[in-house]
């Protein structure tokens, strides 16, 4: 029992870098759709309660890693971080799709020496999990973990090379260009978990602008055998999508991925602790145009 | 063999179109666009278009400040949206034949020729002349003229915007 809470805890501390469950974090850029042949963007990044308006704490910077349309990698500039929200921009200078992503991958899990259970310290990962685990260690348990939160701008034409799957974690193939959507219309994306197509996984997508309005407006899809779903975008602006599996989703804690067994697969507390799952989470924030 | 390919292609151009082809025809437009009376007025971007059904869009001419130091202008091409979608994203710009300079209000009259410059020859079949415009600090609207083709000598095609755009007219001449 005790075993569980402190993977849980440490699942949690993990997956979102700097943010607890109920919060959510986005980069917001200042355009998604651009022209001409040398432009920038602004991208706001933080994690709020209400989309989009930073009133909590900032998104660190340090870890994102621009995508440039031909796959070199870019730079982020002008970062800086105050107390509710980090800024920093991006020079568009070739033609077609960048990325601009916070990733991080990590294992955590427990493991029991001289009858006390320790948690994996942070920053362990499949390469250095053979050192975090001391000599003499029993009952090893780990779970990986792989966090992507991701935005895409466009200069001239959308194009995908950027989309070229890492497969670790959830990651989003383009059947419609994400700086290719318009209200009204429908707009199909697949979904691939560790590279393959990610069926039966959860998305919530929320309109942006909840600060005026009652109603959350929150729509919660599902993906098909192929990992696949469909939107029709209500309305023009922005909007927050976000997927995870193994626990720990937008709405609510512990309605993980649908996996066999259901509500019963809860540990049963009389029984030996199961081996925590292996999660993952992505993030986007999508512009969606007028027609 | 390319040569030979050619000329038999020609030969049947000529034939099919019984002598529709012989003679250029030319599509006369005239868009107005409405003064307003604003604190801020710059002239609006605006890009005219042709659509045909199953066939990609052909972009005739598009209105923008293309001669701002470093191509400054072209950044808000995009704000053209819907033609910027279903066209302009794949045109690099300055455009040869196709870009010139904002326009001032009133009537202002664009001509294009089949066979020549951005137009180039019509297939048969139902075409709409869009004109979009997008004006810096102001709104934007766009216009759409349905016509099929060929098309009688004389054939005008008439449409109206309410904001941004004036009377739209199109008349098809020999």
């Amino acid at each position: 029992m005790k075993a569980n809470y402190l993977i849980a805890a440490a699942l949690g501390a993990l997956m979102v870098p700097g943010a607890a469950q109920a919060h959510r974090q986005w980069m917001l850029p200042s355009s998604t759709t651009l022209s001409g042949n040398d432009s920038w963007v602004t991208v706001d990044a933080a994690v709020s309660n209400d989309l989009f308006y930073f009133e909590h704490v900032p998104m660190r910077t340090d870890g994102i890693i621009v995508t440039e349309p031909d796959g070199t990698q870019g730079k982020i500039e002008n970062a800086a971080t105050g107390k509710y929200r980090s800024t920093f921009d991006v020079h568009l200078t070739k033609p077609g799709t960048y990325r601009i992503a916070s990733v991080s991958t990590g294992v955590m899990g427990s493991y029991t020496l001289n009858g006390e259970v320790k948690r994996l310290p942070r920053g362990t990962t499949t390469a250095n999990l053979a050192q975090a685990i001391p000599a003499g260690a029993t009952n090893v348990q780990t779970a990986k973990a792989a966090s992507r939160n991701e935005i895409f701008v466009t200069l001239g034409a959308p194009t995908t090379t950027v989309f070229k799957p890492t497969g670790t974690g959830i990651e989003l193939a383009p059947m419609t260009h994400p700086n290719d959507l318009v209200s009204g219309e429908a707009a199909t994306f697949q979904f691939l978990l560790d590279g393959k197509p990610a069926a039966g996984l959860k998305v919530t997508v929320i309109p942006g602008g909840i600060r005026y309005r009652d109603a959350l407006g929150q729509m919660d899809l599902v993906t098909d055998a192929s990992g696949k779903l469909s939107v029709t975008w209500p309305e023009p602006g922005l909007y927050w999508l976000n997927a995870s599996t193994g626990g720990g989703r937008e709405g609510g804690p512990g309605a993980g991925a649908p996996e066999a067994g259901g509500p019963g697969a809860r540990p049963a507390p009389e029984g030996p602790a199961t081996p925590p799952k292996d999660r993952a989470s992505y993030i986007t924030t999508l512009e969606v145009l007028a027609p | 063999m390319h040569k030979g390919i050619k000329l038999i292609l020609g030969g049947g151009v000529a034939l099919g179109g019984s002598g529709a082809a012989a003679q250029a025809e030319t599509l006369n437009l005239t868009v107005n666009l409405p003064r307003l009376s604003v604190a801020e007025y710059h002239r609006p971007y605006v890009a005219i278009w042709l659509e045909k059904e199953g066939a990609a869009p052909r972009t005739l001419s598009v209105w923008y400040d293309f001669d701002k130091a470093k191509g400054e202008g072209a950044k808000w091409l995009r704000d053209i949206r819907q033609w910027w979608r279903v066209s302009g994203r794949s045109i690099s710009f300055p455009a040869d034949g196709i870009s010139g300079a904002t326009r001032a209000p009133g009537d202002n009259k664009i001509a294009f020729t089949t066979g020549k410059g951005p137009l180039g020859q019509l297939a048969p079949g139902n075409y709409t002349l869009v004109v979009e415009a997008a004006r810096e600090v102001g709104g934007r609207e766009l216009v759409r003229l349905p016509f099929s083709w060929p098309a009688k000598p004389g054939t005008v095609a008439r449409a109206k915007g309410n904001s941004e755009l004036g009377a739209i007219s199109l008349t098809i001449v020999k």
